[in-house]
């Protein structure tokens, strides 16, 4: 796999989706683009709400009614994911892009031993026979860190402790190799002494194999960690996107900056007063025109509030949407 | 070095004054049904400590250490099964409580779940001001309603309005004024940011810092990160399986922790720094927590810890003063 390393593998372009509730329609995501390559680890960060889980979803088929994608386009290797029917779909996920949760539950079944679930992934994606599968699965509940892989194979996912669900469900999305791994939030619940664990796994796993991953998460420390590339959303859209040095040395979107300084961090050597951002995240239903960022922002401009900035690159990697890069624009268009 | 056992007296911040103390507490639950019939969950084992007026004691460690159940213990939510517990002085171990519940409050964790449905914002804070009869008239209760909900940055007219129609970092406002109502001069902080998105978690820390000065509260400030608990605390305790394994000032901890669960517990945090996360070396833990129904004997944390030895499997470490006000119980200490 590794010849394709740093050729493109995911493409987004322009994606919408909404969700159409009794309220209105939401729109969760409201036009994000971006590439993934073999191999890299991109980052999303972002508040609460902002479309982080809903834009890893779509690339799954796994939204939900009343979500919809309304626009835009998925291209994964060269294929067009949003014209997949269910079959395809299915063949999709857990063979060349796996997910991974907050809650492991949400991905093993309770009613099966890990041993079947394993051995049920490789025989329907790779058509691997059986005692094969239980060989590689026994490799791969090694290779995640669980001892007595045997014994494990044989339980039932509710005897086993969150930290080795966690793991199980790590093995059970890269057993069958996939190009893409989606990881919303997998260590989130988790203590920080196995997330530390879990992260060092991950990282190992990712150096063998290749994998790309998209690492959905709230924690900065994380990304630091893991990722090569981040983007942080707000509203619904990517306000920001670079390498790991750029967004944390050079962050440049008022949000970002805000997000980078409001949490105290680990290797603080006295104190500090915090510096939080102001006012309350957007309400999604009834989004502010304009940069929806503009009602918490402290160098909000009357243009803020009519037009959404458009992109300006300020590397080759490095984008950024606010009015505050595009000073000419702004001038002109105050005047 | 000062054997401790009975109560750690550190050189704290405040005016020095010991506003809460616990003498050797323990906390068990009885297991009910399945394999575990007639034993106990042993969540807090052998706590000595003291909070002085106008500190922040901070506790971490991780889920199921048992903090939770000493925050609630402390103020009496939960009668220990040993030990003692002083409010000034007091014994409180077995006292009637009402009278320090006025004195003593609690801010939880999940602020939608604390606060009921049913009840509008100005009746939740209110019935905290009736319980205890603390405001005369009619309008007095309004002027302080509206008062407590000025303070944590809410306006009187949401005081009609139902929990639901508020965010979350809203709520956990609407559960700091209610703990406010009774002009408590303790409040235990059970993991008050933890559930709020990171933009709005920092608004909640400043707050809780500045009612802090102007009310001249003492805190018992419990969560997971620890970072925030260091940022907010003057003291830090490090929890290990129901014992208290470290205690000393905030930064100190950082500078110089001197358990290998302390070290393990802060190497594990990542730096929100690349640089620095590519040079950092990690202590990683091996395996889980084992389970506070059947402990390891001698020092808990030996089937986790790499500096382990012989003596670790039987003999319980003290917990001893090895600096000024730092304490640890470890035996290579
Ligand atoms: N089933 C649904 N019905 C209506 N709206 C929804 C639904 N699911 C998500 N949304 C809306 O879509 C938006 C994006 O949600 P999403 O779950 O992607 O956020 P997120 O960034 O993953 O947040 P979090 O950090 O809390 O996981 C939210 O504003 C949410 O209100
Ligand atoms: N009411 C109860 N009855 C029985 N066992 C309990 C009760 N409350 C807590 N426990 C047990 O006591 C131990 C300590 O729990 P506690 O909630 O105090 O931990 P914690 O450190 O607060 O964890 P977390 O970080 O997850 O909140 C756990 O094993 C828990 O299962
Ligand atoms: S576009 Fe305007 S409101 Fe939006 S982040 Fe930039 S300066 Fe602030
Ligand atoms: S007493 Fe022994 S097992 Fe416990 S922390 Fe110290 S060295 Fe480790
Ligand atoms: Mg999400
Ligand atoms: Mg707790």
């Amino acid at each position: 796999m590794s010849e394709k390393n740093g050729d493109l593998l995911l493409q987004v372009e322009d994606l919408k989706v909404s969700f159409f509730t009794p309220a209105g329609e939401v729109k969760a995501v409201g036009g994000i683009s971006y590439q993934l390559h073999h191999g890299e680890v991109m980052g999303i960060v972002g508040e609460s709400g902002s479309g982080k889980s809903v834009e890893a979803y779509s690339i799954m088929g796994l939204l939900q009614s009343p979500g919809r994608v309304v626009g835009g386009s998925i291209t994964l290797s060269g294929e067009d994911v949003l014209a997949y029917d269910k079959h395809q779909m299915r063949e999709l996920r857990g063979g060349k892009v796996s997910m991974i949760f907050q809650n492991p539950m949400t991905s093993l079944n309770p009613v099966y031993t890990v041993g079947n679930q394993i051995v049920e992934a490789l025989t329907t994606h790779k058509k691997v026979p059986r005692e094969e599968a239980r060989r590689r699965g026994l490799e791969m509940l090694e290779l995640v860190g669980i001892n007595n892989p045997e014994k494990r194979m044989k339980q039932y996912p509710h005897e086993l402790s969150g930290g080795m669900r966690q793991r199980i469900m790590i093995a059970l999305a890269l057993i069958c190799e996939p190009d893409l791994l989606i990881a919303d939030e997998p260590t989130t619940a988790l203590d920080v002494t196995i997330q530390a664990q879990i992260l060092e796994l991950m990282k190992d796993i990712q150096k063998k194999t290749h994998m790309a991953i998209i690492f959905i998460t709230h924690n900065l420390g994380v990304v630091a960690d893991i990722c090569d590339r981040v983007s942080v959303m707000y509203a619904g859209r990517i306000v920001e996107t670079g390498t790991v040095d750029e967004i944390f040395y050079t962050p440049t979107h008022p949000y970002t900056l805000g997000l980078l300084r409001s949490m105290p961090r680990v290797d603080a050597e006295s104190y500090e007063r915090l510096i939080p951002i102001q006012g309350t995240p957007v309400d999604m239903l009834n989004p502010p025109e304009g940069c929806p960022f503009a009602p918490r922002c402290e160098h909000a401009m009357k243009i803020c509030l009519n037009q959404y900035p458009p992109a300006t690159q300020l590397g080759e990697g490095h984008m950024v949407n606010c009015w505050l890069m595009q000073k000419d624009q702004v001038l002109e268009k105050e005047a | 070095m000062n054997e401790a056992n009975a109560s750690p007296t550190t050189t704290a911040p405040g005016d020095g004054n010991v506003l809460v103390e616990i003498q050797n507490l323990k906390k068990y639950f009885p297991v009910k049904g399945g394999k575990g019939e007639g034993r106990y969950v042993r969540a807090v084992e052998d706590v000595s400590f003291q909070i002085h007026e106008g500190e922040t004691l901070g506790l971490v460690g991780e889920s199921g250490c048992g903090k939770t159940t000493l925050g609630r213990t402390i103020i009496r939510l939960y009668d220990p099964t040993e030990g003692r517990i002083f409010y000034r002085g007091q014994d409180i171990t077995t006292a009637k409580m009402l009278p320090y519940r006025r004195k003593m409050q609690i801010i939880f964790q999940d602020p939608a779940a604390s606060l009921d449905p049913r009840m509008t914002v100005g009746e939740i804070v209110g019935e905290a001001l009736d319980i205890h009869g603390l405001t005369d008239t009619k309008q007095d209760r309004k002027d302080r309603i509206a008062e407590l909900l000025s303070q944590v940055g809410l306006n009187s007219e949401q005081a009609n309005r139902y929990p639901h129609e508020f965010s979350g970092g809203q709520q956990q406002r609407i559960g700091i004024a209610r703990a406010l109502a009774v002009q408590p001069e303790f409040i235990v902080c059970d993991e008050p940011i933890s559930a709020l998105d990171v933009s709005i978690q920092s608004q909640i820390v400043n707050m809780l810092e500045d009612m802090q000065a102007e009310l001249k509260l003492t805190y018992l400030f419990i969560a997971h990160d620890i970072s925030v608990v260091r940022h907010i605390s003057n003291r830090i305790g490090v929890m290990y399986l129901g014992k208290l394994v470290e205690l000393t000032e905030s930064y100190e901890l950082n500078r110089n922790p001197l358990h290998p669960y302390t070290q393990t517990l802060l190497s594990a945090v990542p730096i929100p720094d690349p640089q620095k996360s590519r040079e950092k070396h990690r202590m990683i833990l091996e395996g889980d927590i084992p389970s506070p129904i059947n402990p390891p004997t001698g020092c808990r944390f030996h089937t986790r810890c790499p500096y382990a030895m012989e003596r670790c499997k039987t003999e319980d470490p003290p917990f001893l003063e090895h600096a000024p006000g730092h304490f640890a119980a470890c035996h290579l200490l």
